[in-house]
Order: structure tokens, then C-alpha cells, then sequence
């Protein structure tokens, strides 16, 4: 079997330094004079490539634990109440004209989410099925409230800003926003990464895997922490980025064991490289009145994607 | 260590169940549908709230990594929900333990080698037949070496040969003192080799000891509504209808 983890951190190895190099101006590693190099390197492009990192770690090993926890393939971070809460936060800062708090408003967002979720669903012996409709059930609120707020927006440039905001993008991030993402995002992964075995048990099924001394509780607490707080970091400093999440744990699957917790550090890196390859294209792309927005060209790519695992599975079943 | 049910009751499904289950022995549980056989096995496994004892401890005490160690519980249904090769998935019952990487090999490949699967080992689970799924998963039961085997209808997909087999080998994990209770709906493999029976109707406890006893025939009658006769020697006793 390959092991995807060496293989993914010499790809990453690889595309930090080309992303860092790529955009509207090429900057020539072999000639040091360029004006504006520096700035454009360290004010721009890396604080950018380190929040694709550090993002795409984050929606990937989500992912890959929401598919584990929900034993479903097609489990999404995003699908489930957490992204959505957090961006009707993110324009509810907006919409009060204190934008500056953005991020503040999108954690508490996926807070309020995490809770609801936890709250709904522990103390029951099937939570992950009311996880699951809890989670529907928040998205469908907070899309709701979030077209509310769009149609409320006090003035043309507060509804435009909303709007491009939701569309998702890393364009003009700068180290304060790696300064509030970094943290709870680690956080999260850490608490993904103490969920890998009961993850592994559940594989067989809640009832197994209870008899085999895992606290569906306790993995339910992880799960509510650990994706509350790498997908509310994501939205808080980039808008919502789908996708992600669905497509990386079924690019690296084939290359593990399939376990749930073999899944997890592989997903982190291959989303952190997906987001890092993706922003650096949609920067480079060649497209009037500015660049391609990222959570749009990651949603042109994971609907058909989609489709593909949809049809895949329908063969499955057949 | 006998585990135990104290006027185990559940509400719709058991009313007041008494029985001190003995290791080393193999004991049956059967009953007819909706009897609450499932039920029962799910409480001695600490997975229903109850009166159940292990030794002398209430089982809702024993921290659940120790619970796990000691109980290994087989469900009804069986699922897997990722392709994992048989021996991936068998591995996963090593889980409450923390020993070396060779302890948990040499314990897997003896599950797998119990229950003939060593040719099988590293196909992936969902290209496995009904049958040699079923034994995978209770492979996976017996690689963490319980104490106590709880398994829910475990020969229920099993061919004949498979059904010997796995009989024979709960006997022996019994004949070692493990403590093995399995569901079983042939009344014809309780009485032949189980060394206790458990008969369950409507919830309650219709008859409990040696099966010879209580798979009688006026025991059939009464819980299953058949009249039925044993024929053939002990051991190799069937069921005429």
C-alpha cells in the first residue's frame, strides 16, 4: 500500500515554494532585484499560502472525521449546520456595521452551532442519527437567516459585501488573519486526532463500538469541538469554502487502510495542498474585473465531483 | 467471575429476569421472535441499563475500557461501514487493549485461524460472501480474547461446515473457562451443544437449566405453541415436528 503521508509532504514541500513564486507577478528566485519583491512575498503571499494550509488541514481532517462519524461517504463539514451558523454570524457582522468583529461573529456562529448540535444530540444511544438531523435542520435555519439578512442589508455596499464575502475567498488576507485562524484550528485538529480509535470502533456501529469501551458522549463532544472549531476558523477569516471536506478524504482513501483514523493526517495534508493549488490558480487565472473566487472555483470543481460519487454509488447499489 | 441479571426488567421488552450466567460454560438463549432474547444479551453486555452484575461488581461500575476487556459482544447485524481488508477489521477488536503490536498480530491471526479465514485475510470486506462476513465480524470478538462471549445469533448465515466449526469452537473456548452466552434460534444446536439453556417468552424467563430440561418438549409446547419430539441420541438430538 502507499503511504500518502510522505508522498502528500513532498508535494506540499513542493508547492509552497512555486505558490509563494505565482501570481499576477511572477517573482524570478534567481533575480533578487525585482521591486517589491519582499512585501509582495511576505505581506502577501505568505500569509496567504499559510491560511490555505492552515484551512485546508482543517476542512480536510473534518471531513475526514464527519464521514467517519457519520459512516457516510458523502458527509460534508459544511452540510451540517456548522459553516452555515457561522456565516450568517459573519454577515450579522455586517449587517450591524461592525465588520471589524467578522471573525468574533463567525466563531460565535459555529458556537452556537457546536452546542445546539451537542446539546440536541447527546444522551441519546443513536446520536449520530440526530447529529445528522440536527445538523440539517441549523443549515436550513441559518440559509434562511443569512437570505434575511441579505435582504435586509441596510445599503447596496453592505449587501455587496456580503455577497462577495460568502462567495468565499483568501485574496487580501494578511498574518492577523493567520493570528486568528491558526490557534482554533489547531486546536480542533487536535481534538479530531484524539477521536481517531473510537472513530476506528465505530466502523462496526454504535453498539459495538460502545462494547468495545468508546463513550459515545465523549466522541460526540470531540466531533462538535474538533469541527466547530477548524470549520468556524475557516469561515471566519475566508468565507465559506466548500467541498473540500467531501473531495480530499475520497482522493486519499484508496491510499490507506481505510480506517477512519489512518484517514485523518493524510486528509489534513491533501486539503491543506488542495486549498494551497487551488487559490494559487484561481490567482493566476486570467479573468476580468479581478480573480476567481475561491470558494466559487472550489464548488465548479466539487459539484460535479459530487455527481461523480453519487453515480459511483448508485453503480454500488445496483 | 459470574455476570448476572437481578430482576432484570425493561419496560415492553423484559419483566424481572433472574440468571447468574457461569464461565466455562456454553449457554443458549432462546425464545421466539420478540421474546426479548436481544434484549437480555444487550443488558449483560452493558449496553441496556440493568441489574447486571460481573463478579461482585454492579457492570455499570467497571470502568468501560475494563468492561470492554472482559465482554466481547457480537450484534445481531453485524455492519461494516468502510472497505477494510478482513484482518484490518478483525484487528479492531484489540481495541480496548493496550499491548504490543505483536501481542494484537498473534491474537488476530489466531481469531482468524479459529475461524478459518487465513486464506481470507486481506480481502477487503464487502467482497466477502454473507457467511464469511459474519465470521469475520465474530473473528473480530474473539481477537480480544474476553472473558465473557456475547454474540447474537452468531451462526445465522453460516453454512454447515462454518456452523460446525464455530460451534465446536465456542465448546472449547468454554471447555477453557471462558464464559460463552450466544442466541441461538435452532433448538437442535442448543440442546446439542450448549450446557445451559435459557428460554425466554414474552419478556419473562420460561425455563432456565440443562437444555435436556428446559427445551422439553412441554416447554416447546408452551413457548413456541409446537408439538415436538426429540429424537435421536444425546448429542445428536432433532427436532421432529
Amino acid at each position: 500500500m502507499t503511504r500518502p503521508v510522505p508522498l502528500l509532504l513532498a508535494a506540499l514541500a513542493l508547492a509552497v515554494p512555486l505558490s509563494l513564486l505565482a501570481g499576477q507577478v511572477w517573482i524570478n528566485p534567481l533575480d533578487p532585484n525585482l521591486p517589491g519583491a519582499i512585501p509582495i512575498l511576505f505581506e502577501l503571499r505568505a500569509p496567504r499560502a499559510v491560511l490555505a494550509l492552515v484551512i485546508g488541514a482543517g476542512l480536510g481532517a473534518g471531513g475526514s472525521a464527519m464521514q467517519g462519524y457519520l459512516r457516510n461517504p458523502l458527509a460534508d463539514p459544511g452540510l451540517f449546520g456548522i459553516a452555515p451558523m457561522a456565516a450568517l454570524g459573519a454577515v450579522l457582522s455586517f449587517a450591524t456595521g461592525l465588520t471589524l468583529a467578522l471573525p468574533l461573529f463567525a466563531l460565535i456562529g459555529a458556537a452556537a452551532a457546536m452546542a445546539g448540535l451537542g446539546l440536541i444530540a447527546a444522551g441519546n444511544a443513536r446520536s449520530t442519527a440526530l447529529f445528522t438531523l440536527a445538523g440539517l435542520m441549523l443549515a436550513s435555519l441559518a440559509g434562511a437567516l443569512t437570505s434575511l439578512m441579505i435582504s435586509l442589508a441596510p445599503n447596496p455596499f453592505a449587501l455587496s459585501e456580503i455577497v462577495t464575502w460568502l462567495m468565499g475567498s483568501l485574496a487580501d488576507r494578511s498574518w492577523n488573519d493567520v493570528a486568528i485562524a491558526a490557534p482554533p484550528t489547531a486546536l480542533g485538529l487536535f481534538a479530531l486526532s484524539r477521536a481517531g480509535s473510537a472513530l476506528d470502533a465505530l466502523t462496526l456501529g454504535e453498539d459495538t463500538a460502545r462494547s468495545l469501551g468508546f463513550s459515545p458522549q465523549r466522541l460526540l463532544w470531540l466531533m462538535v469541538l474538533g469541527i466547530g472549531l477548524v470549520v468556524g476558523a475557516g469561515v471566519a477569516v475566508a468565507g465559506i469554502i466548500g467541498f473540500v471536506g467531501l473531495m480530499v478524504p475520497h482522493l486519499v482513501r484508496p491510499f490507506t487502510d481505510q480506517r477512519p483514523s489512518s484517514l485523518l493526517a493524510p486528509s489534513a495534508l491533501g486539503g491543506a495542498l488542495l486549498l494551497l493549488i487551488s487559490d494559487c490558480l484561481c490567482r493566476i487565472l486570467p479573468l476580468s474585473g479581478g480573480e476567481l473566487r475561491l470558494g466559487i472555483a472550489l464548488s465548479l470543481i466539487g459539484a460535479p465531483f459530487f455527481l461523480h460519487l453519487l453515480l459511483r454509488l448508485r453503480s454500488e447499489i445496483a | 467471575m459470574i455476570l448476572a441479571a437481578e430482576n432484570l426488567t425493561v419496560p415492553g421488552r423484559l419483566a424481572g429476569v433472574t440468571a447468574a450466567l457461569q464461565p466455562g460454560t456454553l449457554t443458549a438463549i432462546c425464545g421466539p421472535n420478540g421474546a426479548g432474547k436481544t434484549t437480555l444479551l444487550r443488558a449483560l453486555a452493558g449496553l441496556q441499563s440493568g441489574p447486571i452484575t460481573l463478579g461482585d461488581q454492579p457492570l455499570s461500575a467497571i470502568p468501560a475500557r475494563t468492561r470492554a476487556q472482559a465482554i466481547g459482544y457480537l450484534p445481531q447485524h453485524g455492519e461494516a461501514a468502510w472497505n477494510l481488508t478482513a484482518k484490518a477489521l478483525v484487528r479492531l477488536g484489540r481495541l480496548p487493549h493496550r499491548t504490543s503490536a505483536a501481542e494484537d498480530e498473534a491474537a488476530c491471526h489466531a481469531a482468524l485461524a479459529a475461524l478459518d479465514l487465513l486464506d481470507l485475510a486481506q480481502r477487503p470486506i464487502h467482497t466477502l460472501s454473507g457467511g464469511e462476513r459474519a465470521r469475520v465480524l465474530l473473528a473480530r470478538v474473539l481477537a480480544g480474547s474476553p472473558r465473557w462471549i456475547l454474540a447474537d445469533e452468531p451462526l445465522a448465515s453460516l453454512d454447515l461446515a462454518h456452523t460446525r466449526t464455530l460451534l465446536q469452537h465456542l465448546r472449547r473456548l468454554a471447555d477453557q473457562g471462558v464464559g460463552v452466552i450466544v442466541v441461538v434460534h435452532s433448538l437442535a444446536h442448543a440442546m446439542n451443544h450448549a450446557g445451559r439453556a435459557l428460554v425466554l417468552h414474552e419478556g419473562r424467563l420460561a425455563a432456565d437449566g440443562l437444555p435436556e430440561t428446559a427445551l422439553s418438549a412441554d416447554v416447546l409446547e408452551r413457548v413456541w405453541g409446537v408439538t415436538s419430539e426429540w429424537i435421536g441420541p444425546p448429542g445428536a438430538r432433532a427436532l421432529s415436528l
